[in-house]
């Protein structure tokens, strides 16, 4: 079995700690790498997926340590804006976010603060229709037909398509340079699985990011997670970051 | 008996034994305590579960087992989790039978605006548009009239929800249904009379000769 490892030109790991190294049995598993070189590899700007409902599923780490590097200029893509100081809260208390698209942003007042002073683009997306352009995103598809959103303001601007005499929005595929995904278990090849209502956008946006950067609260033996559970195949992460 | 109580009481008399329903902030959500369990309802919460149970035992709470609105809950006997890719084609799919939606407006011709006013409060529309165009029984849960304004009104003046038209609005003055592009007036809740309901009203009602008493 071999991992191929998708390090990209900005990658500041060395040759000796890329994130795949080799068992004295010879199998090949996943180096986990620190929550700091993770985050040293996200430029200024970059544009990142982050997992989550509500905070729920969210790498706090991996958020902890964007606010302490102070990457600026981010492009968030997330289902919602939590509340300040929770999950990607944080990143608006820090104001280092530019854009950010999102299904929901009603309970964080810093985001309509943010957002009323011209600070920060949001582009408000139905729930469905964010996730779906999403996985489109990860799927090699340019986009989604969906009736969510004819015959209101999300229409405007937006292709329409007839099939079969009923109206549907061209909804075009989102995917973006780095994906911040929380598991609940990962073994030490990569492969994850998720827990509870922390799966939601999680295991969709493992797909359609560049380079796909895992948390998870247990690291665990391979094997530990039978393949039938297996949610993310480990081909998909590019780097788990290391626990204790 | 409160407003809100008695919306909630009668729109659970909707739902039907087995029915997968996915109950909306606010009003909706309480509807999950009139219905009787051996109705055997699978709510579903859109965060990824079907089959949500109440608030947990004091210490039982798991961060990870979360409502829609991130607060702690349970889950029942049968629950399943999915992501939120799979949420959400339940619902745009077809697959869930009724959802239950606060309102700000509800015109003639059924359609809902619920999820923003213009320079004032723009949360953003979560799971609401595909709950609306995709679900296939959508009830409205909300008061008739807030500050003394309609919330029944002739045409929508907020930004729509969704083309597609509701199937049927409980508020504490009355239950309402949509035919031929107008309202139809079914119940009244106890103690309000047509004449009152109509008075408070902003669109135009067809009132049917009968017209019942709101059973809750």
């Amino acid at each position: 079995m071999q991992i191929k490892v998708r390090g990209l030109p900005h990658c500041k790991l060395s040759k000796t700690q890329t994130a795949v190294a080799r068992t004295p049995a010879g199998v090949f598993i996943m180096k986990s790498v620190s929550v700091e070189e993770a985050v040293a590899m996200i430029p200024n700007g970059a544009s990142v997926m982050v997992g989550g409902f509500m905070g729920v599923g969210t790498p706090e780490r991996l958020i902890d340590e964007l606010v302490r590097q102070r990457k600026s200029e981010l492009t968030i893509i997330a289902n919602d804006a939590v509340v300040p100081g929770r999950g990607i809260g944080k990143l608006f208390d820090a104001s280092l976010v530019a854009t950010i698209t999102a299904s929901h942003i009603g309970l964080n007042p810093k985001v309509q603060e943010q957002m009323m002073a011209g600070k920060v683009a949001v582009n408000l997306v139905p729930q469905g229709t964010l996730v779906e352009r999403i996985r489109a995103g990860g799927c090699g598809l340019g986009g989604v037909l969906t009736a969510t959103g004819t015959g209101t303001i999300v229409e405007e601007g937006k292709q329409q398509i007839e099939i079969d005499g009923k109206r549907f929005l061209l909804e075009t595929a989102l995917r973006s340079q780095f994906a911040l995904v929380h598991a609940f278990l990962a073994d030490y090849l990569g492969n994850l699985s998720y827990a509870l209502t922390a799966r939601n956008f999680n295991p969709v946006m493992a797909m359609a990011a560049d380079t796909v950067i895992v948390t998870a609260e247990n690291i665990v033996p391979v094997g530990v997670i039978a393949p039938d559970h297996v949610m993310t195949p480990a081909p998909l992460v590019d780097y788990l970051i290391a626990n204790g | 008996m409160d407003p809100q109580t008695l919306i909630a009481r009668r729109v659970a008399r909707e739902l039907r034994p087995g029915n997968l329903v996915n109950l909306g902030i606010g009003i909706p959500t309480l509807v999950a305590n009139y219905v009787p369990p051996e109705l055997k309802i699978f709510f579903q919460s859109e965060n990824g579960l079907i089959g949500t149970g109440p608030i947990p035992e004091q210490g039982m709470a798991h961060p990870l087992l979360t409502d829609a609105g991130g607060r702690p809950i349970s889950a029942l006997p049968g629950a399943s989790t999915f992501d939120s890719a799979m949420s959400f084609a339940l619902i745009r799919g077809g697959h869930v039978d009724v959802t239950v939606l606060g309102g700000l407006q509800v015109d003639a011709e059924g359609r809902l605006a619920n999820w923003m006013i213009p320079g004032k409060m723009v949360p953003g529309m979560g799971g609401a548009m595909d709950l609306v165009s995709g679900a296939r029984r959508v009830i409205v849960a909300m008061q008739h009239a807030a500050k003394g304004k309609s919330k029944i009104v002739r045409r929508c003046g907020l930004p729509l929800t969704s083309a597609r038209p509701v199937d049927l609005v409980v508020t504490d003055m009355a239950v309402m249904g949509f035919e031929n592009g107008r309202i139809k007036l079914l119940e009244t809740a106890p103690g309000v009379s047509v004449a009152e309901v109509m008075a408070v009203t902003e669109a135009e009602l067809s009132i049917p000769d009968h017209v019942p008493q709101m059973k809750i």
